[in-house]
């Protein structure tokens, strides 16, 4: 495992109290392997990143407790200082919104190069032949003129694949792709897709792929965590998570795909909010959500239901579905 | 096919383009912006040659020639001193122009380094070092000059220091207020994830970013400085004779201004001149460097 996170919690301390936005998640990423995380926004899916990364800025966040075991290291008990090191060398992230990721005054060159000079010691003249090289890996045309480009100069899925040429550059151990095909259209989508999967398959780069696409997910990744409310409600294979949904809300969230659908059929949407992190939740937090709206009082636990797919169950609301 | 040519020509030259150089070309294609900088590069230069090009001593007296109009031999006539004004007026630009420009770039200097560790950092200090700001800027500004007067004396440098310590207030929230919003744009939060130091963070991605709006407001210090100084002067707390200032001349050209109102005219002219340019130029880099601008 390159990645092993256990009993992981955020917390956000603000005027209006204490939002428990990450709540004892565990998750593990292997060598080569793409872990996805899915849930609805505000659920707790980049916070549950960002934390082991130093990210998340303190205050209003704290880590509460937890682990995060990169090879052989707790990134928790690392400094800021420390995890400087960490980011940007050994893990990268891509971000979702390539538009505003990329300093508008600073050419792409330079931009590209900075994480080469200063994790690596580079000269500037290796790293600008290393730069070159990472925009024709992400497949940037006429790439020699281009790297001298300034960003508003690119169209967004090129600059995506700037980002990406900028997360890998380094040959990071684990990539972070937080939503990084949100902001792009369905077209675009789909290359990109394919071009993070095959420099994962060349570099062997484990990847945590964040989205709220089920559908992208599928594509992607090999193990799947289902995030609600700042806890992993459902984890299993990708394969087991798609043939066998056993939380109510991942059934939920498939039925929810517009390819699912009938033609002129009504989408189905869950019903209801998420309840309020900065509440105490007493019993099952998924209860808003059914259509029953009696609050539920039991506690729900984690079970194997099958081997590696684990649940988060609720005697009561398990039972009831939506 | 030519045209497609022609097109991949066109999209070659543009490659490149940093938003520094669009501005640019936005800024030629002001008219006013462009003869203001003209103007203001010829004002500089002549103020820089003063001592080689002008006709005479500006010290030296010629009493007995006493106030004369313009004439070919003297351009602007003279002073009630028989002081050539010509000579006197590009002298004054030289203190003008020099105190305009220095305690700008004091003020440029103090308030680009506040403003930014202040909205960087946040929190605490930025509201601390946000009262302090709002403390001195509750302080009279002549009061402060009279004082800075009574504790050092009469000297040339202590304008400089009198004016900065004034223009760098709203220097630093403005340049504050910039970071403020730039702290939490993506790009800089992208610069955390690659694991940047704040210092390289500041330094190589926020500095360059704030100094559009950063330049422009230069332009409309200058003048404002220049007033200042000229005011100073006028009240005599500034440059003393036989020194000459814009300012200077000003306040002397007043008193005699229905006898010999030449005297008035000139250097009143030349810092007009110098301030319609700056105040032009700053207008014209506003619209070339404003980012909404930019995507045309």
């Amino acid at each position: 495992m390159i990645l092993e996170v256990k009993n992981l919690s955020t917390s956000f301390y603000t005027r209006n109290g204490i939002y428990k936005a990450v709540k004892n998640i565990s998750f593990s990423v292997a060598k080569g392997k793409t872990l996805g995380i899915v849930g609805e926004s505000g659920s707790g899916k980049s916070v549950s990143q960002y934390s082991y990364l130093g990210l998340i800025p303190t205050p209003p966040g704290k880590i509460e407790n937890g682990q995060a075991m990169f090879q052989g290291i707790d990134l928790l008990k690392l400094s800021q200082k420390q995890l400087q090191k960490y980011r940007g060398s050994k893990i990268s992230i891509i971000f979702q919104d390539p538009m505003t990721c990329l300093n508008p005054y600073l050419k792409i060159s330079t931009q590209l190069i900075e994480p080469l000079l200063i994790h690596k010691n580079m000269s500037k003249k290796q790293a600008l032949i290393l730069a070159e090289k990472s925009l024709e890996e992400v497949g940037i045309s006429d790439y020699k003129k281009r790297l001298h480009a300034y960003p508003h100069e690119f169209s967004g899925g090129m600059r995506q694949r700037v980002m990406i040429a900028m997360a890998l550059i380094t040959e990071p151990e684990l990539l972070i792709a937080d939503e990084p095909t949100t902001a792009l259209d369905v077209t675009v989508q789909a290359q990109i897709l394919e071009l993070i999967n095959e420099l994962q398959k060349k570099k062997e780069t484990a990847v945590v792929f964040i989205t709220h696409d089920l559908g992208v997910i599928s594509n992607v990744a090999d193990d799947v965590a289902v995030m609600y409310a700042g806890e992993i409600v459902e984890q299993a294979s990708a394969k087991n998570l798609f043939t066998n949904p056993s939380h109510p809300y991942t059934k939920a969230l498939l039925k929810s795909i517009p390819a699912n659908h009938q033609a002129g059929e009504k989408l189905f949407s869950i019903s209801g909010l998420p309840p309020d992190l900065s509440k105490e939740i007493i019993g099952c937090s998924f209860t808003p959500r059914t259509s029953h709206k009696t609050p539920c009082n039991n506690k729900a636990s984690w079970v194997e239901i099958d081997s590696n797919h684990w649940v988060m169950k609720c005697p009561q609301c398990f039972e009831l579905g939506i | 096919m030519s045209l497609q040519e022609n097109i991949s020509e066109i999209a070659e030259e543009e490659i490149g383009t940093s938003l520094w150089k669009d501005a640019w070309i936005r800024l030629q294609n002001n008219k006013m912006a462009l003869i203001g900088f003209f103007v203001l590069i010829v004002m500089i230069v002549l103020a820089i040659i003063a001592p080689l090009i002008a006709p005479y001593s500006y010290e030296a007296q010629n009493l007995p020639l006493g106030p004369t109009p313009p004439s070919w031999k003297n351009w602007m006539g003279t002073d009630t001193f028989g002081r050539d004004l010509f000579t006197r007026v590009l002298y004054g630009g030289r203190i003008s122009l020099a105190v305009g420009f220095v305690a700008t770039a004091v003020s440029l200097g103090i308030g680009i380094a506040y403003g930014t560790i202040s909205g960087f950092i946040g929190g605490k200090l930025d509201s601390v070092m946000m009262r302090i700001v709002d403390i001195l800027y509750s302080l009279p500004f002549i009061l402060f000059v009279i004082m800075l007067m009574v504790l050092f004396g009469r000297n040339f440098y202590l304008m400089f220091l009198a004016i900065g310590a004034v223009e760098w207030l709203t220097m630093a929230r403005i340049v504050r207020g910039q970071v403020l919003t730039l702290r939490k744009q993506e790009f800089i939060e992208a610069c955390y994830s690659l694991g940047l130091s704040n210092k390289r963070i500041i330094t190589k991605h926020l500095v360059p970013n704030i100094l559009g709006p950063v330049i422009v407001y230069t332009t409309l210090t200058i003048p404002s400085v220049m007033l200042l100084e000229a005011f100073l002067s006028f009240l005599g707390l500034g440059i003393q004779p036989p020194m000459s200032s814009w300012g200077l001349l000003i306040s002397s050209g007043v008193d005699t201004m229905e006898e010999f109102p030449w005297l008035l005219i000139f250097p009143g002219l030349a810092l007009a001149i110098t301030l319609f340019s700056l105040n032009f130029l700053g207008d014209g880099l506003r619209d070339a460097l404003d980012p909404k601008a930019a995507k045309d």
